[in-house]
């Protein structure tokens, strides 16, 4: 059974479809990444799949309806990390990942287990932020901030990881130690990713499907390779892609 | 430029997060004892020792000894002390409760509207006398609560309509537009009011002069149902602080925290005000301070508002009080004079963080 199934998902604000009609498939260990250009209606799928937005047509999790999932049972096998972070108080980093145990005890009586304790020791562990944990959230940079949220997430402990621009302020060393450590986290089975990622270089490195988008609309389903077919890219961006990245890339020789 | 985080770090390391936790709890019994003295302080113009003893007979049901303040204490004076710590303590609490739910540290019945609202309810029960068929005393209280939330639900569906982030100044913008029109509604209704024209006028100035042990126990019933019902949702609203979305992300069933906290936000501002009228700022004032000693975890504000709201309470109804001795000033002035103070302040700090 798939671990994700997306049917026929339209999302409308007013009359504009901003995804239209998108169905796709991800089987445990994989990794899906969402490409297309800005607007292509990639963080908008996101949102529809964590219940954010409303839409049309279902998502199925291990063959079962999302919307009939509760909350709480929800958070435990799909964890979302979202674009943009705000923050109003000053919580500490440790508080605010900390919350990310609320769907395993989420009653005021329920008490920390030692499970709780060690995955959010894991969790600030891993994305480097042991040294800040008592630091106000207000004072972190926005890489900072990024990785808070992250680990917020690894202390969730989901089956399903969906990152919308996991690497979002961050700079190249923690771009790729979050992209080595999300795909050390996928080789434990029973465990998938979907992610929206901007850089194609990173896309075509680490994700196995893709899901190209222009306009709401999808463009290309499947394994990675077939998404950098060059008459694809180009129609999607409007540009020629692989000369472009040739360029880019030449400079380093 | 960040902070350097060095020294932190090895305080970090030197105590495990246990410990830490440990270390704050202290403030519940520090406020608590803070409140007692105020109960004292307050009274201080009878001697200490002769308003105990009266006190203490009549809780012991021995006679009550003769001195000549006696029936003061008594009938007015206890029973305001009492409902002015109530009043103070749900305000606050309320407050703190919204100031979570929305992210937004200005959120409060005042600045919002809510009060207002629950004021126009109140002034239209009095001037038509609508009146519950069992509970004919509670016909104000009801619609002062029923007001309430359907200010609350209205000022709330127009800023997501506007601005989905529900930011600071769109909140208070609308709040303030809301309270302007309430306040010529309720103009209106005191037009017509006739006869009743002076208890509705009494509404607006907030005051609790003539609080009864009837109203105190009805304040009483209200926070604990409603105080505890808040903070049992403690968790809910740290994550509701970080963010709506995060708080989904996480698990929390938002649609469902957000209704109750509304409604009983509603239910103690409508018995509030339906008792003691519209005392402004009183929800903004306490977390604000309470917050800055807990630091922003819902878990300590909530409680530590409790008693710090009704210890400002009391203090500012003292103030009210002596200030001007003989002439008493309402409660509410004293209250808006330092909430609008802060206000300020506080809108200064959050727009200059930007």
């Amino acid at each position: 059974m798939a671990m994700l199934e997306a049917r026929d998902l339209t999302v409308r604000y007013g009359e504009r479809a901003v995804v239209d009609g998108v169905s796709f498939t991800l089987e445990e260990g994989r990794w899906l990444m969402l490409i297309g250009p800005n607007g292509a209606g990639k963080s908008t799928i996101v949102n529809a799949v964590a219940q954010s937005a409303p839409y049309t047509g279902e998502v199925f999790f291990r063959g079962e309806n999302v919307r009939r999932y509760r909350p709480t049972e929800l958070a435990r096998n799909i964890g979302i990390l979202s674009q943009n972070h705000s923050v109003g108080y000053s919580f500490t980093v440790e508080e605010v990942v900390r919350l990310g145990r609320y769907s395993y005890a989420p009653g005021i009586f329920s008490r920390h287990s030692d499970a709780d304790e060690e995955s959010v020791e894991r969790a600030l562990e891993l994305t480097g932020l042991t040294p800040l944990m008592e630091q106000s959230v207000l004072t972190l940079s926005g890489g900072e901030l990024q990785r808070t949220f992250l680990a917020q997430l690894l202390a969730q402990n989901p089956k399903l990881l969906i990152l919308d621009e996991p690497t979002n302020h961050l700079d190249l060393v923690y771009q790729k130690q979050v992209f080595a450590l999300i795909s050390e986290w996928l080789r434990e089975p029973g465990r998938a990713v979907i992610s929206v990622v901007h850089d194609l270089s990173l896309a075509r490195a680490y994700g196995t499907d893709a899901l190209l988008l222009s306009g709401g609309r999808p463009v290309y389903c499947g394994p990675i390779e077939g998404a950098f077919a060059p008459e694809t890219l180009n129609e999607v961006y409007s540009m020629d892609v692989g000369e472009w990245m040739r360029r880019m890339l030449g400079q380093w020789r | 430029m960040l902070p350097d985080p060095s020294d932190k770090r090895e305080d970090a390391s030197a105590s495990s997060p246990y410990i830490r936790r440990r270390r704050r709890e202290g403030f519940g019994p520090g406020a608590y004892l803070l409140f007692t003295a105020i109960m004292f302080a307050s009274s201080v113009r009878v001697p200490v020792k002769d308003t105990l003893t009266v006190i203490w007979a009549a809780i012991m049901k021995k006679p009550i000894p003769p001195i000549r303040a006696s029936s003061i204490i008594l009938s007015v004076r206890l029973p305001r002390v009492i409902c002015v710590a109530l009043t103070g303590a749900s305000l606050s609490i309320a407050g703190a409760a919204m100031q979570g739910l929305l992210k937004n540290p200005l959120a409060d019945g005042s600045t919002l509207g809510v009060s207002s609202g629950a004021a126009l309810g109140a002034a239209l029960a009095i001037a038509f006398e609508i009146t519950i068929p069992w509970l004919p005393f509670a016909g104000t209280m009801v619609m002062s609560m029923a007001f309430a939330f359907l200010s609350l639900i209205l000022i709330l569906s127009l800023a997501y309509r506007l601005d989905y982030s529900l930011s600071t100044s769109t909140i208070i913008l609308i709040g303030v537009i809301y309270s302007m029109f309430i306040n010529s509604v309720l103009s209106l209704v005191i037009t017509f009011a006739g006869d009743h024209l002076k208890s509705i006028t009494y509404w607006t100035m907030g005051s609790l002069a003539g609080s009864s042990y009837k109203n105190a126990l009805v304040l009483l019933g209200a926070m604990v149902i409603c105080g505890s019902l808040i903070l049992f949702h403690a968790r809910e609203l740290n994550a509701f602080a970080i963010g709506e979305d995060n708080a989904r992300h996480i698990g929390v069933n938002v649609r469902r925290v957000k209704l109750t906290i509304m409604i009983t936000v509603s239910v103690l501002i409508g018995v509030c005000v339906s008792i003691g009228g519209t005392i402004a700022f009183v929800g903004l004032v306490t977390p604000h301070m309470v917050r800055m000693i807990t630091g922003p975890n819902h878990k300590r504000i909530l409680p530590a508002s409790l008693f710090g709201g009704a210890t400002f309470l009391m203090l500012a109804d003292l103030a009210a009080r002596i200030l001007f001795n003989p002439r008493e000033l309402p409660i509410g002035v004293v209250t808006s004079f330092i909430g609008a103070l802060l206000f300020v302040n506080i809108f200064y700090q959050t727009r200059r963080g930007k």
